[in-house]
């Protein structure tokens, strides 16, 4: 005789697309769980099934035993039904017999361990304010050094290059130039353009109150060498030449060319860092004048159309009002700038994880270092011309 | 009704990358329930052809019937529809590297399935248990072995039950031993899941363990030269090419790659 025992969900009629129900019956052994209906995801078979719904057992009873007559259909969720009776029935003190299971189902289930195991997780530390101070000293020390370290390297390959010895290929030299230059021609020569039309329009609308208007060249010329077309310039490279470089190198570090390029000793700083820092560092200046020139060109054109003056006496007044000094210094930035994007994408890239999201991460980390950087660096400029009387 | 014993049907497909052809006249019939094996030397169009199974290449001509429908000839939203039949391991288990195990293994399930999450978590524990993968649900790809990360990638294929699953050089990179293993969980899941498989790989001890049927692709012609199962082909097969294949003698012809590399 068998009795029916909490059955809960309540058994629907076995039926094609019927709902999938459980009930437990006394068997012979022990309990026995009586499954029915159609038990697959969408029709709701994802049922829990817990030690407490197994009642005490008898004394005598050994396994809970399976009767899945009434199943019409089932996936995954009849096997995750299973792998939680198999658990409660354990907890119970009873074996599982799975002889009335249909066979696939038997080797699925055999996959799946008695009693999974707590997930793995991070190694994740809480961290004191003390160990946190001293974790970033140390960081910051450790990444001073390194950079320091990699800026000498690059600048003994750059020596070395100097003499026809470095182990720096020529066409990555080439290309790298060619993409640090001349490829970023026309988004430096457009951005310059416009902040030196920007500036010559708010120059004009505020000196024409003073009848001024004339200085609107110095104004455009000396902010374009001394600080717009340096910093605007470098923000760019930043983000275009800056944020691919490490994008690149992380890159490589994920499919594991720079493992490869290290286990044949060839040096990193020669072969994957020179290039780039000596094509930035060479184009940059380059670019500050270009930018400078383009800059000047935006403002003569807004000032020709809003300004009493003929374009002779525009160029002239540009001449008479900016010194050669704000270009030299400027260009002396510019280099600075360049040399300074380099490295910092560089080491970035060198230090990013491997996978893809690591890229984006290190791409990011490189434009926002590089963008921080240098408004920091023209601050230290400032202070230094201030000092010097430049 | 009686369902069909060919789950997919191959008919007369050319594959091809621009004016190169990488496969032509490939037909063969995939049983239900079989485990197919796309064979051939590196280079042939193995992948090529997976691809255009899956539905991430066209082929240039010819059909591929999945039960009976032209897969090919169905609109886009059909064909994510079809899709949603198959599951596939890509060869480097292709998991999404900002997502953990489990997240990886969730979101077609969030996606397609519209289950609440506690019913979806639990099926991401299954799906881990059944790869004996569960410990490592809340850990980043990055965290795991290349081992851990094929049984990830096939718990991710199992996600929505599918009935046809694809497996790109499942065994490549892998250690004999974990390599058997994943053999044995292959049968398993087919005997399990009752799951259709398609195994591309030139991996012999694989093939010839687990695959009931294959076709090899010939890089030469540019066809497929032989059909039948791996150790059929290996006992019987007179094709020079075949036989220098299956037991890994070194005097295969050279392909036209190879021919054109040592010109270089």
């Amino acid at each position: 005789m068998t009795q029916q025992t909490d059955p809960s969900p309540p058994i629907a009629p076995a039926a094609p697309a019927a709902r999938p129900a459980w009930s437990l019956q006394t068997g012979q052994h022990g309990p026995c769980l009586s499954v029915r209906g159609a038990w697959t995801v969408p029709n709701g078979g994802v049922i829990p099934f817990t030690a407490a719904d197994i009642p005490p057992p008898p004394p005598g009873a050994t396994c809970l035993s399976m009767d899945t007559a009434g199943i019409t259909e089932w996936d995954s969720s009849f096997i995750s039904f299973l792998w939680e009776a198999k658990q409660a029935a354990a907890n119970a003190g009873l074996a599982f017999a799975q002889d009335g299971l249909p066979a696939p189902a038997q080797r699925l289930l055999a996959l799946l361990p008695p009693n999974p195991a707590p997930p793995a997780r991070h190694n994740s530390h809480k961290q004191n304010l003390l160990e946190k101070t001293g974790d970033l000293t140390l960081g910051t020390l450790n990444e001073t050094g390194v950079v320091a370290y990699l800026a000498l390297d690059t600048t003994r390959g750059a020596m070395h290059a100097l003499h026809g010895k470095s182990r720096m290929r020529t066409k990555d030299l080439i290309t790298d130039l060619w993409n640090a230059g001349p490829n970023a021609l026309l988004i430096v020569g457009v951005v310059n353009f416009l902040i030196g039309a920007i500036l010559a329009f708010v120059g004009l609308v505020e000196l024409r109150r003073f009848a001024a208007e004339i200085y609107v060249t110095n104004l455009v010329g000396i902010a374009c060498a001394r600080e717009i077309s340096a910093i605007m310039t470098a923000i760019i490279m930043a983000g275009r030449t800056g944020g691919a470089y490490a994008a690149r190198i992380a890159t490589m570090l994920g499919n594991e060319e720079i493992d490869a390029l290290q286990v044949f000793g060839i040096p990193i700083s020669s072969y994957i860092l020179l290039p780039a820092i000596l094509s930035l560092s060479l184009m940059m200046p380059l670019l500050y004048l270009y930018g400078t020139l383009i800059g000047i060109l935006g403002g003569f054109v807004v000032s020709m159309s809003m300004m009493d003056v003929s374009p002779m006496g525009y160029w002239i007044s540009t001449v008479n009002g900016v010194e050669l000094k704000e270009f030299v210094f400027g260009f002396i930035k510019a280099f600075f700038f360049g040399s300074f994007i380099a490295l910092a994408a560089c080491r970035v890239g060198l230090k990013a994880g491997r996978s893809a999201a690591d890229v984006g991460i290190a791409a990011t980390r490189a434009v926002v270092i590089g963008i921080v950087g240098i408004i920091a660096m023209d601050a230290v400029f400032a202070v230094m011309a201030n000092a010097l009387g430049i | 009704m009686v369902e069909s014993d060919t789950l997919i049907s191959v008919r007369d497909v050319e594959l091809s990358f621009g004016p190169k052809i990488i496969q032509q006249n490939v037909s063969f019939d995939l049983k239900r329930g079989s485990i197919f094996a796309v064979m051939g030397g590196s280079g042939c169009g193995k992948s090529t052809l997976l691809k255009s199974m899956i539905g991430l290449l066209p082929p240039t001509t010819g059909k591929i019937l999945v039960g009976g429908e032209d897969y090919w000839a169905q609109d886009e939203h059909r064909r994510t529809q079809i899709n949603h039949r198959f599951g596939v391991l890509f060869q480097s288990g292709a998991l999404w590297s900002s997502m953990t195990v489990g997240e990886n293994v969730a979101l077609p399930m969030e996606m397609f399935a519209s289950q609440p999450p506690d019913v979806v978590r639990k099926l991401v524990e299954l799906k881990l248990g059944l790869v004996g993968m569960e410990q490592a649900i809340d850990l980043f790809p990055s965290e795991i072995s290349g081992g851990m990360r094929k049984r990830a990638g096939l718990a991710r294929a199992i996600a929505l039950d599918p009935d046809i699953l694809f497996f790109d050089e499942p065994s490549a990179g892998l250690d004999p031993i974990t390599s058997a293993r994943l053999d044995d969980l292959i049968l398993t899941l087919r005997d399990g899941l009752g799951a259709t498989i398609v195994i591309v790989s030139h991996e012999l001890p694989s093939l010839f363990a687990i695959a009931d049927d294959g076709i090899f692709l010939d890089a030469n012609t540019h066809q497929p030269i032989a059909q039948g199962s791996p150790r059929d082909l290996r006992d019987h097969s007179t094709i020079p090419e075949v036989m220098a294949f299956m037991n890994r003698s070194s005097t295969i012809p050279p392909t036209d790659e190879t021919k054109a590399d040592q010109h270089v």
